[in-house]
């Protein structure tokens, strides 16, 4: 089960780069894990280390403080690609609680929520406006479902209402789904006279 | 599945609605079932442990089937029956899934199976995967069974564990696009050139939130390998899934496969399937038309899949620094094209383009030739049963004396994670799906072609139109 979200406070991490595939959160031969844990230290691995493994020298990724850098911010369409929930595990595990992007990919977007990674898609306006001052201090309340930059007026963001649920009161999703066993029997026993029609 | 015709309903709407075991509210989700769950070692550890914590079991084994794809050597065993696994904790993985599909009764096509080939490239041969079902695997490319008017699409790690505990997913109804080709595709142009052209239109995320329905006198055009193709790479636009209205082809395909109705079953089967079509009037969110006529073999230049131009046409100049870094990292400046770069590797295989008639298609470019020197070409069939096809038609001899790697089946160079990788700065000519930066290895440079440019790449050494190979022979 997730860990809860309700509001966060934090200074944000700015990659400005479009298109950050799953290859890059995360790339494929790290995939070989059974687990979930420990991931942080591949996240983004082939941007935070050369060929021998040595870290790339003024690789801001290497630098900062997870613990003071929560929310990433990143350039449109994030998250593209593959189905893999290691990426928002390797993302959570590294240090961050929230993304966000003008567009952010739909398995992503579930996958993060899943998992207490909370991706929330701007405007066009907003994005510039955290793109253009990195490490700025934002708020985002999940329970107002609003972000604060600044002390500028707050911008409104909209989160699944079941999703948001889950993470503000910590409902599991697979206990909720496992209470209908009912109702998915009586599914399963109506489907099967159907087809067999 | 009858449908109720008081409102024109799209293929999408039927098939949902006909898996909506309860429906969505302003709260909450639809529950959504799911007919076929297909796993595979890399997505489902997590998931499992998931269920064994819990105490849960498998709901539906029966509509449960594994293979083992990803992380699996293409390199036969040694002596000794050893797996050349890339790491100890690929051989793990493997090790993983074979245990908890034993535990749970989930049927696996392991080693020793007769079976066992890409996810999506073995469920349809298999007859499992059919028309009018919700099919679902932990991986992005599971729309591929989109071609058979089947709702298919990909899962996280989380979902995988709903649906082995409940055969349900709490799924937000998508919105629907149609992509209609009109006129057919000309001699020499590939399902794969149309997959290109489609991604390249909408663009990487022009299919966002969408389940696309491709439809027109080109779709229907195509065999059921190239509408699995075509369908395979919907979620490089984007898209949550890709569909085709099933018709005569896709009986045909079924009859007779091993997991397809049999019998009597199959006529009821299809008399249902034969419902599954878009009614005159039903609307979708959006529409786009492209003409198969116009649309030339393609290559993508960039690193994200919907950079694509015909071959041969110059590069763009970038319109932003993503594309920018995207041409630094291919090396390739604007008005050029990328034909005079020297190739290092060519990959012949995935669930795009690793089934039978894509071999067939770069066999029939290889026959005879050689491939240039210094370029090391890798040929992977999607499953076993492609390779034994393979084999009985030569096609095996014709790759490996023309101076390729034939291999065993499995994602391979498409994911790079079993130990075949494109070394770095390496140019590699791909039928695969996806060329983000690294996704063949670390700093490895991938350009996405159709079978059969890739054999004529592999031939010339720079990326080629396999057209303009078949006229240099007729020339000669
Ligand atoms: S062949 Fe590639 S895209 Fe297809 S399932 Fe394997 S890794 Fe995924």
């Amino acid at each position: 089960m997730p860990e809860r979200f309700t509001q966060l406070t934090s200074r944000t991490f700015v990659i400005p780069q479009d298109s950050i595939d799953t290859d890059q959160i995360i790339p494929a031969r790290f995939l070989t894990t059974t687990s979930r844990e420990g991931l942080g230290a591949s996240a983004f691995y082939d941007w935070r280390y050369d060929a021998n493994g040595a870290p790339i020298p003024g690789e801001a990724l290497n630098s900062i403080d997870p613990q003071e850098h929560r929310i990433l911010v990143a350039g449109d369409n994030f998250a593209c690609g593959s189905s893999r929930e290691h990426a928002p595990w390797a993302l959570l595990d590294y240090g961050f609680r929230a993304v966000i992007s003008t567009s952010i990919a739909d398995i992503f977007t579930s996958n993060a929520l899943k998992n207490g990674l909370l991706p929330i898609t701007v405007d066009d306006a907003t994005h510039a406006r955290l793109l253009a001052e990195p490490a700025g201090r934002v708020t985002i309340d999940l329970e107002a479902c609003e972000l604060h930059i600044g002390n500028e007026a707050p911008v409104p963001f909209t989160v699944e209402p079941f999703a948001r649920q889950c993470l503000i009161e910590g409902v599991d999703a697979l206990g909720w789904l496992l209470e209908r066993r009912d109702a998915i029997e009586a599914y399963e026993q109506r489907r099967a006279q159907e087809l067999a029609a | 599945m009858s449908s109720t015709p008081d409102r024109p309903r799209t293929l999408f709407d039927k098939v949902w609605d006909a898996h909506v075991v309860s429906a969505e509210t302003a709260a909450a989700p639809a529950i959504l079932y799911v007919d076929l769950h297909l796993v595979h070692e890399v997505t489902s550890p997590q998931a499992f442990t998931e269920l064994d914590e819990r105490g849960l079991k498998v709901r539906r084994p029966d509509r449960t089937f594994a293979t083992l794809d990803h992380s699996t050597p293409t390199l036969p065993p040694d002596a000794r029956g050893a797996r050349p696994y890339v790491t100890p904790a690929a051989a793990k993985q493997v090790e993983t899934l074979q245990r908890n599909c034993a535990k749970h009764g989930v049927a696996l096509a392991g080693w020793d199976s007769a079976d066992r080939g890409v996810v999506h490239v073995m469920a349809p041969e298999l007859g499992l995967t059919q028309p009018g079902m919700v099919v679902v695997c932990g991986d992005s490319h599971t729309a591929t069974h989109g071609a058979f008017g089947a709702l298919a699409f990909g899962i996280g790690t989380s979902e995988v564990g709903h649906v082995l505990a409940t055969q349900c997913l709490l799924q937000r109804k998508p919105k629907r696009m149609r992509v209609t080709i009109d006129g057919v595709l000309q001699p020499g142009v590939a399902a794969k050139d149309l997959t290109l052209a489609v991604i390249a239109a909408l663009g990487f995320a022009g299919g966002s939130g969408f389940v696309i329905e491709y439809a027109g006198e080109a779709i229907r055009a195509l065999d059921m390998e190239e509408r699995m193709t075509l369908c395979n790479m919907s979620i490089e636009a984007g898209a949550r899934a890709g569909m085709i209205a099933p018709d005569d082809k896709t009986f045909a395909f079924l009859k007779g496969r091993r997991h397809a109705p049999q019998g009597d079953a199959f006529a009821r089967a299809e008399a249902h399937w034969r419902e599954l079509y878009t009614d005159d009037g039903a609307t979708f969110d959006r529409e786009i038309r492209l003409d198969a006529r116009t649309i030339a073999p393609m290559a993508t230049f960039g690193t994200t899949p919907d950079a694509a131009l015909p071959i041969g046409a110059p590069i763009p100049r970038p319109r932003t620094e993503s594309e920018q870094r995207a041409l630094d990292y291919m090396h390739f400046k604007p008005g050029e094209s990328a034909t005079h770069e020297a190739v290092d590797v060519v990959f012949i295989g995935s669930c795009t383009n690793g089934r039978i008639s894509d071999l067939r298609a770069a066999a029939d470019v290889l026959r005879e030739r050689q491939v240039a020197k210094g370029v090391r070409m890798l040929v992977v069939p999607g499953s076993e049963t492609v390779r034994r096809q393979a084999e009985a038609e030569g096609l095996d001899r014709v790759f490996t004396q023309a101076g390729a790697e034939w291999r065993l089946p499995g994602c391979s160079m498409c994911i790079a994670m079993n130990g075949d990788f494109v070394q770095p700065g390496q140019l590699a000519i791909s039928t695969s799906n996806r060329n983000f930066e690294g996704r063949q290895g670390k700093g490895a440079r991938t350009i996405l072609v159709s079978p059969a440019t890739a054999a004529a790449s592999a031939v010339a050494g720079v990326l080629t139109d396999p057209r303009t190979l078949a006229k240099e022979l007729a020339d000669a």
